[in-house]
């Protein structure tokens, strides 16, 4: 009669053992007791159905308190546990442990938050006791419907992976390595250091930039646990803590970086960049232009690793199939050949070809897909500096003196392209203006935050320029000046005192003086309520941080959530800053907001810390909360699928439902409240756990039931 | 009930009695599309009341004993005092009471009265309408005396239609508007069973499937559900027959309905309406059927746009869903979280 799917059925109320609810009412020394009358919130649970019994303490959460507890499950009295106190926030996982110790299952435990949401809220104790009332009653009526659930736990596979070889990236790599664990570092430009290797000193030590980063990115380079792979870029992170799967792109150098099937390497000698037709004539983007390169090259000398890299948009063989004479057809013969110790011809071969000594160049090399497998991933993808344009009156990109924070880093830095030299528009400049909050603090760009480092970086970079050219006029136009870090305030007393004119009130405009190239900066002093118009050689924007380019591919990469300013959100702002929604993905460094050198390198080695609980347990305890597809009602609609932001939801092509994956969900409940056919349910928080809460609450106000 | 009484049953004939509330009419209609089986009925029992095959009287089962009907099919909603008075009765009389059709399950078509209350219904149909000449509003009335000077009575219309099962307890379910004759032979097969052995299923059983329509709907779903647009079907030149209706932007509410209906909407190339209910799990199909289609109304590129275009855009698409209320409630408003419309003594709807 009724075929094999017909199923006609009926809720089956699994047997279960008859909940024995024991509620123990806090007093919270005086946090509660002082505006909820304890006695009647004690006595009225004892009411409540299957509440075998009903306690008051000082502090439940004590030694006492938790051994109250303990005794009473001991000896058989209860079987469920409801603690009417503070917020689960805080004292939900010391009471689970209070159960598991006693060997009840820890999702027994709830919390009746009679504190947060009611002691602290209203100092009328009448009210205040009918709401604890109400709360507890509330509480009672979910945990008699709660179901115990297991923590399912994985293996993780004793490897990391960072994400962006700035400063950040390079302390995480180096810890863990030191730690006796494999990492892979990724770093999408063809050299480690980040910003900092941009810098000539550094405020407000004043330490030589390089000096004290190049070291450490040698070692990072030689380090036997360091896989480094600059040039290369994350395409794809799949899996979940413990084992992510990982594809790496490492795009083509077109220069031989280890051995290979000729047993050659690039040494670094720079004899091919010296030689290359195009040299002196590529802007360097290192140096934003200012510097000019060949299209073979390293961005900077002390680049690492020192490998060459061709510029596949410029070099002339790579884009016309032509250098001088040499095409790639013979450049490719005569690179086997030279490798057989035959001899070539000059013409058969580019010059920067002819001129490499190991002869590692080649041609026809491709990028090259890299997969790993790793167990917990660093992201440390850094900032760039907010577009000056974004404030198009003070006319970055119009006049040639005027630039931003990091050119004048550049034209400082003794590697840089003056070779530390402050000429500007082929003239060294007298009067030297900077503007502050470029781009930040301020609702027209977008970018409402301060981006911590601008004014130190300016005063610093006053400091080296007034060292440098003595005698030259320099003024900072800021609105407020962030000295807040160590060391920053008496820095900032330092140099004012050298001579170096603070002003306060942004410019508002910077035009050219009519008949010359100096410039005029207009604006207001606050402090005195006047007018200014100021004439300077060159203007310096000290532009604001944003997160690095690719931050949003990144996001949808690694399901990262961002916050407003759009740098990464951390899992707790104050108890978690480099943990992230998804477990065993820390983020770390200019990336999670705005930080100079040493709060950077201070997050790089908590993430590497975070990341390294993980690989030495080699374990790891997945949500119990999470969601669950019921088998017989999933139609396989597909509705829910791109719920997930966590994309924790497969569709089984072959059986034709939906299946959500244990380690991936979060048990946000987003596909929960897709399922048009009730086959999701979220464990924990049962539509039933749910309604009787919502019932308790609304006695005699509404029904939601039937 | 007692082995012995068992015993006896298996011999005797069971007694049937089909009754109807607020309804079309329909769900009787299609009892009789299952044609010859009608026979194997009347092999196994004596109807004793069908108010739209035969002649009874109210009288007849009001002289009946409790529990003296074996098994009641009762269709249509429950919208006066009639209804609700035989409804009563029938459930005194039978062992088994079922609800039979979407009207009885859930309210149904005539449900969706809940939105208006009977003032304005009366207003509607009794003035209104274009073909209606009452230039005196005379309504239907509860007593009036004739010109015999004798009392006459008519039930009372409510302000709220209500299903069976908010009225009387009710044993078993049999969904559709109307049930399709699958259906409605594998609820014949259970009173059969009954008949010869005494045995029924357990209590509250849904004569449909377990799963929703999409199961049994053979459409094809290439991706995760997404759509752009909402479409009423008049609006497509054409319908793609192989590809799932939701996913060329028509409110098929297939995912959030009780498969068992052999998708013949569907195989119309017309999208389902939900005659068959919720599944077990979904307290509110129209909640349900709602919350699905949010979930995949897509929204371009979602995370790149600020705030207020993304609240543009939702209003946008919003607006392409014509009468919400019918489209997600057309059959369960009766049954939902919802139940009816609130409207104010002055006969405003309330937002
Ligand atoms: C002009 C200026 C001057 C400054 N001066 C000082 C100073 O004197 N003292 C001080 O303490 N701080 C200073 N700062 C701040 C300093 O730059 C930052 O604190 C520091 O750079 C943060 O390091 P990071 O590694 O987090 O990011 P970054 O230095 O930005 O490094 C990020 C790295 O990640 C790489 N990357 C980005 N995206 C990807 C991706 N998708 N895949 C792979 N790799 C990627 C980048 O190429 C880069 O190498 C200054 C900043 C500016 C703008
Ligand atoms: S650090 Fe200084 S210059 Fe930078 S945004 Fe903050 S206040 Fe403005
Ligand atoms: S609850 Fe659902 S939507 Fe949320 S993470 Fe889990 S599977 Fe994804
Ligand atoms: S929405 Fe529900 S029925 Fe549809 S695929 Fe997801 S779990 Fe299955």
């Amino acid at each position: 009669m009724v075929e094999e799917k017909e199923i006609m059925e009926v809720e089956a109320e699994a047997e279960a053992e008859t909940p024995k609810i024991g509620v123990y009412v806090c007093h919270c020394g005086i946090n509660i007791k002082n505006t909820v009358d304890i006695d009647v919130v004690r006595d009225y649970a004892a009411t409540l159905p299957n509440v075998v019994l009903s306690k008051d303490y000082i502090y439940v959460c004590s030694d006492p308190g938790q051994e109250m507890i303990k005794k009473d499950i001991r000896d058989g009295a209860i079987n469920r546990v409801i603690v009417a106190a503070c917020s689960p926030r805080l004292h939900e996982p010391t009471f689970r442990g209070t159960c598991i110790s006693e060997g009840l299952n820890p999702f027994f435990f709830e919390m009746a938050n009679i504190r947060e949401q009611c002691s602290w809220v209203s100092d009328d104790k009448e009210k205040n006791t009918e709401k604890s009332k109400d709360i507890v009653r509330s509480i009672v009526s979910r945990v008699n419907l709660l179901e115990p659930l297991e923590e399912p736990e994985v293996d993780i596979v004793p490897e990391a992976l960072v994400i962006g070889g700035g400063i950040t990236g390079m302390y995480s790599a180096l810890d863990m390595a030191d730690a006796g664990y494999k990492v892979h570092l990724v770093e999408r430009s063809p050299t480690i250091g980040g910003h900092m290797l941009q810098f000539d000193k550094i405020f407000p030590s004043l330490d030589c930039s390089a000096c004290i980063l190049t070291p450490r990115m040698v070692d990072v380079s030689k380090h036997p646990n360091i896989n480094l792979m600059t040039y290369a870029e994350v395409e794809e992170v799949g899996g979940s803590i413990g084992n992510f799967k990982v594809k790496v792109k490492k795009k083509s150098r077109y220069v031989h970086a280890t051995d290979w099937e000729y047993g050659t390497r690039c040494t670094g000698c720079n004899l091919c960049a010296d030689a290359c037709r195009l040299k002196n004539r590529i802007p360097n983007e290192f140096d934003f232009g200012l510097g000019k390169r060949s299209a073979i090259y390293l961005p900077m000398p002390q680049a690492v690793p020192a490998i060459y890299t061709v510029d596949s948009e410029k070099c002339l063989l790579l884009t016309r199939g032509k250098c001088g004479k040499a095409t790639l057809e013979s450049t490719r013969e005569a690179i086997k050949k030279r490798a057989r110790g035959e001899e070539v011809t000059k013409d058969e071969l580019p010059p920067c070809v002819a001129v490499c000594d190991p002869n590692c160049r080649d041609f026809d090399m491709e990028d090259e897909i890299v997969d790993l497998n790793v167990g917990t991933i660093v992201v440390a993808t850094g900032v760039d500096i907010i577009d000056p344009a974004t404030q198009p009156e003070y006319k970055y990109g119009v006049y040639p003196n005027v630039i931003h924070g990091l050119e004048m880093e550049r034209l400082l830095a003794p590697n840089g392209p003056t070779g530390g030299e402050i000429i500007v528009d082929g003239k060294v400049p007298k009067d030297i203006v900077f503007i502050q909050c470029v781009g930040s603090r301020n609702r027209q760009t977008g970018y409402e935050y301060c981006s911590r480092v601008c004014c130190m970086y300016a005063i610093k970079q006053a400091h080296l320029i007034d060292e440098r050219l003595h005698g030259a006029n320099i003024t900072i136009l800021y609105q407020d000046i962030r000295a807040f870090g160590k060391g920053f305030e008496e820095f900032y007393d330092r140099i004012k005192a050298e001579g170096i004119r603070f002003t306060r009130g942004l410019a508002s405009e910077v035009y050219r003086k009519p008949g010359s190239d100096r410039l005029v900066v207009r604006g207001e002093d606050t402090m005195l309520g006047e007018p200014y118009e100021i004439e300077a050689d060159l203007v310096v924007l000290a532009s604001g941080l944003k997160p690095s380019e690719g931050v949003e591919k990144m996001v949808r990469m690694v399901k990262l959530s961002q916050s407003a300013d759009r740098f990464f959100l951390e899992a707790h702002p104050k108890l978690r800053p480099v943990d992230t929604a998804v477990d065993g993905i820390f983020v770390a460094g200019g990336c999670q907001g705005p930080k100079d050198i040493p709060d950077s390198v201070a997050q790089a080695k908590a993430a590497s810390s975070a990341s390294l609980i993980y690989l030495t347990t080699g374990k790891a305890k997945l949500e119990a909360k999470i969601s669950a597809i019921n088998k017989e009602l999933c139609t396989g609609c597909r509705i829910c699928e791109a719920l997930c932001p966590y994309g924790a939801l497969e569709y089984d092509t072959e059986k034709k439902i939906m299946k959500v994956s244990e380690s991936i969900c979060k048990g946000c409940g987003g596909c929960g409240g897709g399922c048009p056919s009730g086959a999701v349910s979220m464990k924990h928080f049962l539509d039933k756990q749910i309604y009787a809460q919502i019932d308790a609450l609304t006695e005699g106000l509404i029904s939601t039931s039937s | 009930m007692g082995e012995e009484k068992e015993e006896k049953e298996k011999k005797e004939k069971i007694k049937l009695a089909f009754y109807w509330g607020a309804t079309c009419g329909g769900c009787d209609v299609a009892t009789l599309d299952i044609k010859e089986k009608i026979l194997d009925v009347v092999s196994i029992a004596d109807i004793v009341l069908w108010p739209v095959a035969m002649d009874f009287k109210y009288t007849d089962v009001e002289e009946m004993e409790p529990d003296s009907i074996d098994v009641c099919l009762f269709n249509g909603a429950i919208q006066s005092s009639e209804h609700e008075e035989i409804a009563e009765m029938l459930r005194e009389k039978s062992k088994v009471m079922i609800a039979y059709g979407s009207c009885a399950c859930f309210g149904g078509i005539p449900g969706l009265g809940n939105v208006a209350n009977r003032e304005q219904i009366f207003k509607t149909v009794f003035k209104d309408t274009p073909s209606t000449v009452n230039p005196e509003f005379v309504t239907p009335q509860t007593e009036m005396i004739d010109d015999a000077g004798e009392k006459l009575t008519l039930p009372e219309i409510w302000d709220t239609v209500k299903t069976l099962d908010q009225t009387v307890d009710v044993d078993y379910y049999v969904p559709g508007c109307p049930p399709v004759v699958d259906r409605i032979n594998d609820a014949i097969g259970i009173i059969a069973k009954y008949a010869e052995t005494g045995e029924l299923p357990p209590k509250a059983a849904v004569v449909a499937f377990k799963k929703a329509l999409c199961d049994e709907c053979e459409r094809k779903k290439d991706d995760a559900m997404k759509i752009k647009r909402i479409y009423r079907p008049y609006e497509l030149t054409e319908i793609d027959p192989e590809k799932c209706l939701l996913e060329q932007g028509l409110l098929c509410t297939g995912s959030a309905t009780r498969g068992g209906c052999g998708a013949r909407c569907i195989k119309a190339n017309m999208p389902c309406r939900g005659c068959y209910g919720p599944t077990s799990e979904i307290k509110d199909q129209g909640a349900a059927a709602l919350s699905a289609v949010a979930s995949i109304l897509g929204i371009e590129e979602e995370t790149e746009m600020i705030e207020e275009g993304i609240a543009e855009e939702v209003d946008e698409l919003l607006d392409q869903v014509k009468d919400p209320l019918g489209t997600f409630y057309r059959f369960g408003l009766p049954n939902s979280r919802l139940k009816r419309v609130i409207i104010n003594p002055d006969g405003g709807k309330e937002d």
